[in-house]
This record gives structure tokens, sequence and C-alpha cells, in this order.
């Protein structure tokens, strides 16, 4: 019944692929995954000397725990082969596609990354990919894109381009985004994946930012996309579980293990069985108590 | 390999290093300006030359402005202006990365 630990992927920072100072510090400031971007933030005279710096960095850094994830250009741009080649090498856990509409151009991108590991002596299957949704196209064929590939670990919604296409733009209150935020959600969900919400780019105000956090932790996401390190702190903020949700977790656990030791296949809690999805939850809840450092080495609740 | 046209990679913000690449005639000359060359230079140096070696170019002026950058930055720019100065930009030597 308990299954292997999931990733925690609550913060997935931007860093753009050119700048040595932000690429080499991406490390310290604790998110969960770090997306080295070779796409829009380089501009088009640049994108070979990002795709080396990456690179490099990639070969060389150390970025503790984090998952490391770089965005590389578009199928229709001269720079996404290099670029896919360049990232199988460097060994990258996941590269992420810009602008998927559909599910051949996961398959395609498939295509390369086996071809790029044979060619490197890369695992095969190693390298990871996930897509971002940034079109009402996307958005409609989520689910397929979603099940393209047994590399897919996750969607992201791009709010940008998306109320682009939508003849719209962003409003406070993201009603614009509703649709396909439940779309790629469900998606994701249905495919046993990740859902990453998108960006918010008004470092001005932080008030929208935790609205919008705890809008999308309401819904289910596993995380949000970032653009600024010190949103990071304020997501994981969001995500941590109340000392009461920790108590009851833990508690939950304890049963697991006493049905464990007594060799039941039962488990029950203060006379009533605890279902499987209780379970799946609390084992998501210390997941995020242990990130938020709220239990100790014995697994207690710390209090703060 | 020889050098076909001059060619500049990389910028002169912190912890970057901007290289520039020219033809040579008398092996590889390197003018280094740095804060910590007196502590680094000597390193630096070794990277760049190394990675032009790797390219099999063998003669070539350099010219490294450093604002305190990492090796694989060091590298990183020197390959990029390398496979400018070459013309190989969009189809990379990957055996060099």
């Amino acid at each position: 019944m308990v299954n292997e630990e999931e990733r925690l992927r609550r913060t997935m920072m931007f860093v753009p692929g050119n700048n040595p100072a932000m690429v080499k510090d991406a490390g310290i400031y604790g998110a969960d995954s770090i997306m080295f971007d070779l796409e829009d933030a380089v501009s088009m005279t640049e994108k070979d000397a990002a795709r080396t710096l990456v690179y490099e960095a990639l070969s060389t850094v150390d970025y503790g725990n984090a998952e490391l994830v770089v965005r590389i250009n578009g199928l229709d741009t001269p720079y996404y082969e290099n670029d896919i080649k360049a990232m199988v090498k460097a060994k990258v856990d996941v590269i992420r596609l810009p602008k998927t509409e559909n599910a051949n151009m996961i398959k395609k991108l498939e295509q390369l990354v086996e071809k790029a590991e044979k060619e490197f002596g890369v695992p095969a299957g190693s390298i990871h990919l996930m897509a971002a949704i940034e079109s009402a196209k996307g958005v409609l064929n989520a689910y397929e894109i979603a099940c393209a590939s047994k590399r897919m670990i996750g969607l992201a919604l791009s709010a940008e381009d998306y109320t682009t296409d939508m003849k719209t733009h962003r409003y406070p209150d993201g009603a614009e985004l509703e649709f396909a935020r439940n779309m790629v959600l469900h998606a994701a969900r249905a495919a046993g994946i990740a859902a990453f919400d998108t960006v918010f780019t008004n470092m001005d105000d932080p008030e929208g930012f935790y609205r919008e956090t705890k809008h999308i932790h309401q819904l289910g996401f596993d995380g949000k996309s970032l653009v600024n390190p010190r949103q990071i702190e304020m997501v994981n903020k969001v995500y941590e579980p109340t000392r009461k949700e920790i108590e009851n977790a833990l508690n939950v656990m304890d049963a697991i293990k006493e049905a464990n030791e007594k060799g039941s296949g039962v488990i029950s809690m203060n006379g009533q069985m605890v279902d499987r999805p209780v379970v799946l939850r609390a084992q998501r809840v210390v997941q995020l108590a242990k990130a938020a450092h709220l239990l100790n080495e014995e697994g207690d609740y710390i209090e703060k | 390999m020889e050098i076909k046209r001059t060619a500049i990679a990389g910028t002169l913000e912190s912890s970057d290093i901007q290289i520039m690449l020219s033809k040579g005639t008398e092996g590889i000359q390197v003018t280094l300006k740095s804060d910590v060359e007196k502590q680094f230079g000597d390193q630096i140096r070794k990277v760049i030359t190394s990675v032009l070696k790797s390219f099999n170019i063998e003669n070539a002026k350099v010219t490294a402005v450093d604002k305190g950058a990492l090796d694989c930055v060091i590298k990183a720019r020197t390959i990029t202006a390398s496979q400018r100065a070459l013309e190989i930009a969009d189809s990379p030597e990957w055996e060099v990365l």
C-alpha cells in the first residue's frame, strides 16, 4: 500500500540560460526543480552560447537534490536538434518542450532523445520529458500530450502565450485561466504525472501571488513555475501542511506500521478502517512536512 | 583548424568572461585582463588554451576580459568563441564539450 515516494515539485525556478551569475547560483535557493531556459530568455544571436554554458554548468556545478530541467527551443526553430543533443549529452533530468500542441510533437522529441542517448552513451530512457501547454490546441490535447511518452513527467501551463491565443490577457482573479488550469491538471492526473501552474511575474504584488498560489494549491497542482527566487519561500509556505494535518497524518502512518507489524491487511485508526486515499494523502502530508523541516529525525512534529 | 573570422563570446557582466578570438601566426597568444590575474591568471590561461587545443586550433590571438568567471564559464565561452571563429556553430563538435 505504501508507494514509492514521489518527487516533490512545488517550485520550478526559471533561470536565463545565458547568464553565468544566475546559472552558477541557481542551486542555492532551495527550488525543488531548476529550469534553465534556452528559449525566450535567450536572444537569437546567443542561442549557441547559452546551450554551451548550460551544458558546462550541468556537467560541473553541484545543484544538490534539485531536479534539473532545460527548456529547449521549439520544434520549428533551427536550434531544436542541437539543444536536444547537448542536453542529452549533459544528462539533464528533464527536457521541457515549449508550445506543445499535440502528442506527435512529444513523439518526435522522444525519437530524437532516444537517438541522442545512443550517440552519447547515455542510459536509454534516463532523460525525462515534460510539455509546456501554451495554446488552445495544447489545452484541448493535454491528455494525449501527457500520455504521449513513458518519459513524460509533467505538464506546465504557460499563461502568457495561452491568454494571447485566447484573445484575452491575464486578470488578477485568473478567471481566464480556469478552464486551462483544470484541463492541464486533469490531463496530468489522469496520466499520473505532475502539473505545474504558470508564472506570476509581478513581484510588487505579493498578495496577488499568495492568492494565486493558494488557489492552484487548492485545485491540486504539484506546484508553480517561478521567475524569482524570492517566490520559492512563498510557495513553500502555501504548501506547508498545518500542525493538525501533520499530526493526523502521523497517526495514519502509525496505524499503517501497527497493521504491518500485526500482519493485518486492514489498517484501522480509532476503531475505523483507513482507506487508501487517506493513506496516500497522509504520505503526501508527511513528505511536505519533512520538506518544510517540521519533522525531527524520529519523525515527530517539531514545535515552531 | 584554421580560424576563419574574428569572433567574440561572453559579456562583461559579473561572473562572465568575454573571449575574442582572431587569426594569429605565432601559436596561441593570450592577452588576459582580470582582477584576479595574480591568483588565477595561469589557471584561466590554461583553460582557454586547452579548449583551443581540443579544436586543433594552433594559431590564434585571444583577448580575454574576465569578470570573475568559474572554470566552466571560461570553458563554455571559449568553446562558443571557437565554434563561431571556425564557423561551425550550427553543427558543433560534440566531443569537445
